[in-house]
C-alpha cells in the first residue's frame, strides 16, 4: 500500500504554561453561549454508552437541543454496559500516597508514552468528579463498612485508586448516565433514536452538519442535520472478529467520517487483554474477559516442563513455574496488560501453555482460599467464577481458571485535539472512538474514566466554545444529497451481489488473518503478508458476498455486510501504521524490536509521535504529531 | 448433537406469524445458544432464506438484549441464566427446541424474536433517575452509605432491563423490572428527595403502557437472570401507596 507524507500537525490546542492550570485556563478562555441561544442549537450525538449517553445527558441538561442514536433497542445496552473492574479516579481516599500528578504520571508511563502530558493531566483532574457525579446519581458504588467507599487495585499501579461496584462497574455506571438521559427525553432536550445506524457524515463548507442513519426497523434512510455532531461509536476490536467487544462493536461511525476527512491516528494499537477465557472452537462468536481483578488475588502459572499433561493439582509446587512473579518481581502479577499479554504468549509459544492446543495458562486461587477462606473469595469474585463455569463447565473453586490474551480495546481512533475537536471543524469525537488518552496501552479502569471525563466535563465545555463562534449559516442541499445517494448505493451494491459467502464468513476470515499478522506480535513479513491479502480478501467479497433480504425491513445480514465491509478498509490502514511504526510500544510489538530480555524496545528518536492518517484517494497521508514530555521523564518502561 | 428446532416466524409487526421446524446437525455442547442459532442462520442465508433476526449484544449476560422464550420458558429451563449464557450441554442430542419471542402486548413483535421494550425505557423517563447536573455534586465521601444499604441497593441495580419477568408473568406485569429500579434509588440517601413521586409516576407509567396488574405469582423471580428479589415489589407498592396517601 502506497502512502506519502503530509505536514506535520503543530498545533494541538493545549494552552501553554504549567500543566496543572491548562485546564482552568482552557475552560475560562472557552466562550460561552447565551442560555436563551442554546435552545436554538443543535447538536448530534452518535452512541449511547458511557461516552456518548454522559455527554447528550450533560448537553441536553445544558440546555442544547440534542439528537442521540444508537443501534441497540436501547441506550442502556451500549457496549460499556459489559466493564467489569472498575473505573480509577485520584481521590486518595485511602492515604497511600495516591495523587492526581501520581494517576498522571502511570498513565503516561502505562500508556508507554505515547499519550499526551497535557490531556492525561486533564484526564486525572476530571477523575475526581466523576465519582461524585456518580455517587449523585446514585451509583451503588461498593463500600466499606463504615459507609465509605471501598476501592481496590489494578493492573499497572501500587495503589488502590479503583472504584468499583461488584464485577459490573460498567454497568452501573451506564445506567447513571442512561437515566441522566432518559431523564432529559422527558424533560425535551434529548430526542433519542434508538435501531438506527449512522452510516455517513454530512459535510457542508468544510463542517460537519449532520448524518445520515438507516432506520434498522423499516430500513428509511434518514437525514439529521446540526450544528455540531458528535461520535461516541466506541472500539473497533472486532476488526479481529473474535475479541471481548459485543458483537455488534463496528467502526462503520468514525471509518466514513475518516472518508470524510476526519485523521485517523494510531490505528495500530490494539490492547491485548490478559485473562480471557481461551477459545474453544470454530463456531465461537466472541471472547469473554475475566476481570483483571482477579489478578488481585490469582496467581498466574504453567508447567516448568513442556507439554506437561498433568492435571494442574498433579504438579507439585517445585515444578510450576509462577512466571510473572518470577520475571516481575515488584509487580508480579498485577504488571500491565500488554506485559502480562506477551509473557503468556511466550510460555505457550515455549510449549508451556495449558489446555486445548496448549494456548492457555492457569489463572490459580487455591493459594487466595487457603489464605482468605472460600468464602471471602466468593464474596470478592463469585460472579466471576459463576461465569467462568457457565462457559467452560469447570469449576474454579476447585481447579484452576484457564486463560489466554485476547483482543480487548483499541487506543487508536479518530485524531482529535484538546478540545476533542476533529480535524473537520464541528465533529467531535469521545471515548473510545478517539485516539486520545492512552498511547500505546491502556491502563486497567481508565477507559471508563476517559468515556465519563470526555462525556460529562471536557466536551460540554469545549463544545460551547465551537457553538458560540458560530453560527455557520444554512447547510448545502448538495452536500446532504450527495452523502445520501452514497449511502443508498452501498446498500444497493451489497444487496446485488448475491454471492455463495456469507458476511460472516468473510469477517472470522479477515478477523484471523488480522490475529495471526497484526496481533501480540508483528514483524516486517507479517504486515506485507496481510497487507498482499487483505485487498483480495476485499475483493472477493464485493465479488462473492451474499446478503439475503432486503433494504426496506429489519435485516441483520444486512447490517452485518456493511460492517464488515469498513473492517476491510480499516484493517489495511492498521497493518500499513503496524508496518511503519518500526518500533515496539505497548499494544504493538514490532518483533524485530526488542532487547535482549525480549522487553519491547521503543524508539523515541524516531517514533515520539502521533501517526495520524488522512484519508486520499491516491492513498494514505501520514501527518506526525510530536509528542513532548516536560512532566515525565521517557524512560524503559520497568516494572521489575 | 443434533437437534431439532420450531422457531417463530414473522416477518413483521402485521404479519400473523407461524412456527417453523427446522434440523440443526453437528451442534458441539460447547456452542452457546445464540451460537447454535449463528450456525443455522449462516445455512439459511446460503440457501437463500431469511434468517432468524433475534436481538444480541453483548454476549456476555449484561447487556439483556437476547431475550426468547426456550421450551415455554423465558431465558430457557436453566436458572438464573440469560439466553447467551445459556449453553448447549444442558440439552440432550436429538431433542426438540421452541423457540419464541416474548409475549406481552406492551412488548410488540418487530420480527421473529425481536421484540420492542421501549415501554421500559418510558418507564425510567416517568422518574426513575436521581435529578442531578453534571459538575455539581458534592463530593462522594460527604454523605456515607451503609454496606448493608449499598449492597441491597446494588442486588436490586442488577437488573438488566431484560424483560423475562413480563414474558413469564401470567399478566403481562412489568412489576419485577419497575420495583428493581424503584428500590435500588429508595435504599440510597441520594435517592430520598424524589423517593415518592418517583414511585409514583413510575407506577402509573407501567400502567399506562399496558402492563398487566402483579398478583404474586412469583413466576417473574423464578426466570430473572439476575435473581431480583420477589421483595422489591412490596418495597414498590409501599413506596407507591405513601406516595398517594400525600
Ligand atoms: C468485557 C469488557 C470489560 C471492560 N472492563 C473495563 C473496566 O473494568 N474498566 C474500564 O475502564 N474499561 C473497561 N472496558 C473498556 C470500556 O468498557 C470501553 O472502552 C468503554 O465502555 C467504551 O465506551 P464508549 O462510550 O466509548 O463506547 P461504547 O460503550 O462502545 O458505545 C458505543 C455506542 O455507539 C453506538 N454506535 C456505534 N456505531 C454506531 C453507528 N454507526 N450508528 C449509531 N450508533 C452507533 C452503539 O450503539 C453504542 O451506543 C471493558 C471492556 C470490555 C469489552
Ligand atoms: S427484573 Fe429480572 S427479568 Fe425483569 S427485566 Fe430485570 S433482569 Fe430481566
Ligand atoms: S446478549 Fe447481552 S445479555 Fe445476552
Amino acid at each position: 500500500m502506497k502512502f506519502t507524507e503530509g505536514p506535520e500537525i503543530r498545533d494541538t490546542k493545549a494552552p501553554e504554561g504549567p500543566i496543572e492550570e491548562r485546564w482552568e485556563k482552557r475552560k475560562f478562555s472557552a466562550k460561552l453561549v447565551n442560555p436563551a441561544n442554546k435552545r436554538k442549537l443543535n447538536v448530534i450525538v452518535v452512541g449511547t454508552g458511557l461516552a456518548g449517553g454522559s455527554a447528550a445527558a450533560t448537553l441536553g441538561e445544558l440546555g442544547y437541543n440534542v439528537k442521540s442514536f444508537c443501534y441497540q433497542d436501547s441506550p442502556r445496552r451500549a457496549h460499556s454496559i459489559a466493564a467489569q473492574g472498575g473505573i480509577n479516579a485520584a481521590k486518595n481516599y485511602r492515604g497511600d500516597g495516591d495523587s492526581i500528578y501520581r494517576l498522571f504520571y502511570d498513565t503516561v508511563k502505562g500508556g508507554d508514552f505515547r499519550a499526551r502530558e497535557s490531556n492525561v493531566y486533564r484526564l486525572a483532574q476530571v477523575s475526581v468528579n466523576i465519582i461524585d457525579q456518580a455517587v449523585a446519581q446514585g451509583v451503588p458504588f461498593a463500600r466499606e463498612y463504615g459507609g465509605l467507599l471501598d476501592t481496590r487495585s489494578f493492573g499497572g499501579a501500587q495503589v488502590s485508586r479503583t472504584f468499583y461496584a461488584r464485577g459490573q462497574t460498567g454497568q452501573q455506571l451506564l445506567l447513571g448516565a442512561y437515566q441522566a438521559l432518559e431523564r432529559q427525553v422527558a424533560a425535551g432536550t434529548v430526542e433519542m433514536h434508538t435501531r438506527h445506524e449512522m452510516l455517513d457524515l454530512i459535510v457542508s463548507d468544510g463542517r460537519a452538519r449532520g448524518v445520515i442513519v438507516r432506520d434498522m426497523v423499516t430500513g428509511e434512510i434518514e437525514r439529521h442535520l446540526a450544528d455540531a455532531v458528535v461520535l461516541a461509536t466506541g472500539g473497533y476490536g472486532n476488526v479481529f472478529f473474535l475479541s471481548t467487544n459485543a458483537k455488534g462493536c463496528n467502526t462503520t461511525a468514525i471509518w466514513r467520517a475518516h472518508e470524510r476527512g476526519a485523521y485517523f491516528a494510531n490505528p495500530c494499537y490494539t490492547q491485548i487483554h490478559p485473562t480471557c477465557i481461551p477459545v474453544s472452537g470454530e463456531y465461537q462468536s466472541k471472547l469473554t474477559l475475566m476481570s483483571e481483578s482477579l489478578r488481585n488475588d490469582g496467581r498466574v502459572w504453567v508447567p516448568l516442563r513442556k507439554n506437561d499433561e498433568r492435571a494442574p493439582g498433579d504438579i507439585p509446587e517445585d515444578e510450576r513455574d509462577y512466571y510473572l512473579e518470577r520475571i516481575y518481581p515488584s509487580f508480579g502479577n498485577l504488571v500491565p496488560r500488554d506485559i502480562a499479554s506477551r509473557a503468556a504468549k511466550n510460555v505457550c509459544d515455549e510449549g508451556r501453555g495449558v489446555g486445548p492446543g496448549g494456548l492457555g495458562v492457569y489463572l490459580d486461587f487455591r493459594d487466595a482460599i487457603n489464605r482468605l477462606g472460600r468464602d471471602a473469595v466468593e464474596k470478592k469474585y463469585g460472579n466471576l467464577f459463576e461465569m467462568y463455569e457457565r462457559i467452560t463447565g469447570e469449576n474454579p473453586y476447585d481447579v484452576p481458571m484457564r486463560i489466554y490474551p485476547a483482543v480487548h480495546y483499541t487506543m487508536g481512533g479518530l485524531w482529535v485535539d484538546y478540545d476533542l475537536q476533529s480535524t473537520i471543524p464541528g465533529l467531535f469525537v469521545i471515548g473510545e472512538a478517539n485516539f486520545s488518552d492512552h498511547g500505546a496501552n491502556r491502563l486497567g479502569a481508565s477507559a471508563l474514566m476517559q468515556g465519563l471525563a470526555d462525556g460529562y466535563f471536557v466536551l460540554p465545555t469545549t463544545i460551547g466554545d465551537y457553538l458560540a463562534n458560530g453560527p455557520y449559516g444554512d447547510v448545502d442541499e448538495e452536500a446532504v444529497a450527495e452523502a445520501e445517494i452514497k449511502v443508498r448505493t452501498r446498500i444497493d451494491r451489497l444487496l446485488a451481489v448475491n454471492g455463495t459467502r456469507t458476511p460472516d464468513s468473510f469477517h472470522r476470515e479477515l478477523g484471523k488473518l488480522m490475529w495471526d499478522y497484526c496481533g501480540m506480535e508483528r514483524t516486517e513479513e507479517s504486515l506485507r503478508k496481510a497487507l498482499e491479502r487483505i485487498p483480495e480478501l476485499r475483493e472477493e467479497f464485493w465479488q462473492n458476498v451474499k446478503v439475503s433480504g432486503t433494504a426496506e425491513e429489519l435485516n441483520q445480514v444486512l447490517e452485518k455486510a456493511g460492517r464488515v465491509a469498513d473492517f476491510f478498509d480499516l484493517a489495511e490502514l492498521m497493518c500499513l501504521d503496524a508496518l511503519v511504526r518500526t518500533e515496539s510500544c505497548g499494544g504493538h510489538f514490532r518483533a524485530e524490536s526488542q532487547d535482549a530480555d525480549g522487553e519491547a524496545l521503543r524508539d523515541d528518536e524516531n517514533f515520539a509521535h502521533v501517526s495520524a492518517w488522512e484519508h486520499s484517494p491516491e492513498g494514505p497521508v501520514l501527518h506526525k504529531e510530536a509528542l513532548e514530555y516536560e512532566y515525565v521523564k521517557m524512560t524503559q518502561r520497568s516494572y521489575k | 448433537m443434533n437437534l431439532t428446532l420450531r422457531v417463530w416466524r414473522q416477518s413483521g409487526p402485521s404479519d400473523k406469524g407461524r412456527m417453523v421446524t427446522y434440523k440443526v446437525e453437528d451442534v458441539s455442547p460447547d456452542m452457546s445458544f445464540l451460537e447454535m442459532l449463528d450456525v443455522l442462520n449462516e445455512k439459511l442465508i446460503l440457501e437463500g432464506d431469511d434468517p432468524i433476526a433475534f436481538d444480541h449484544d453483548c454476549r456476555e449476560g449484561i447487556c439483556g438484549m437476547c431475550g426468547m422464550v426456550i421450551n415455554g420458558v423465558a431465558h430457557g429451563e436453566q436458572r438464573a441464566t440469560t439466553t447467551c449464557q445459556l449453553h448447549m450441554r444442558h440439552f440432550e442430542d436429538g431433542a426438540e427446541i421452541t423457540i419464541e419471542p416474548w409475549r406481552a402486548a406492551p412488548f410488540p413483535v418487530v420480527k421473529d424474536l425481536v421484540v420492542d421494550r421501549s415501554s421500559f425505557d418510558r418507564i425510567i423517563q416517568a422518574g426513575g433517575f436521581v435529578s442531578v447536573p453534571a459538575g455539581s455534586a458534592p463530593d462522594a465521601h460527604s454523605v456515607p452509605v451503609r454496606k448493608e444499604d449499598a449492597d441491597a441497593a446494588f442486588d436490586a441495580a442488577t437488573c438488566i432491563g431484560c424483560g423475562a419477568c413480563v414474558a413469564a408473568c401470567p399478566n403481562g406485569s412489568a412489576s419485577l423490572f419497575t420495583a428493581a429500579k424503584i428500590t435500588h434509588l429508595s435504599l440510597l440517601p441520594q435517592g430520598q428527595p424524589e423517593r415518592l413521586s418517583r414511585a409514583k409516576a413510575m407506577v402509573d407509567q407501567m400502567d399506562a403502557e399496558g402492563f398487566g396488574g402483579c398478583t404474586n405469582t412469583g413466576e417473574c423471580t423464578a426466570v430473572c437472570p439476575k435473581g431480583i428479589p420477589l421483595d422489591t415489589i412490596a418495597q414498590m407498592n409501599s413506596d407507591y401507596l405513601k406516595a398517594n396517601a400525600k
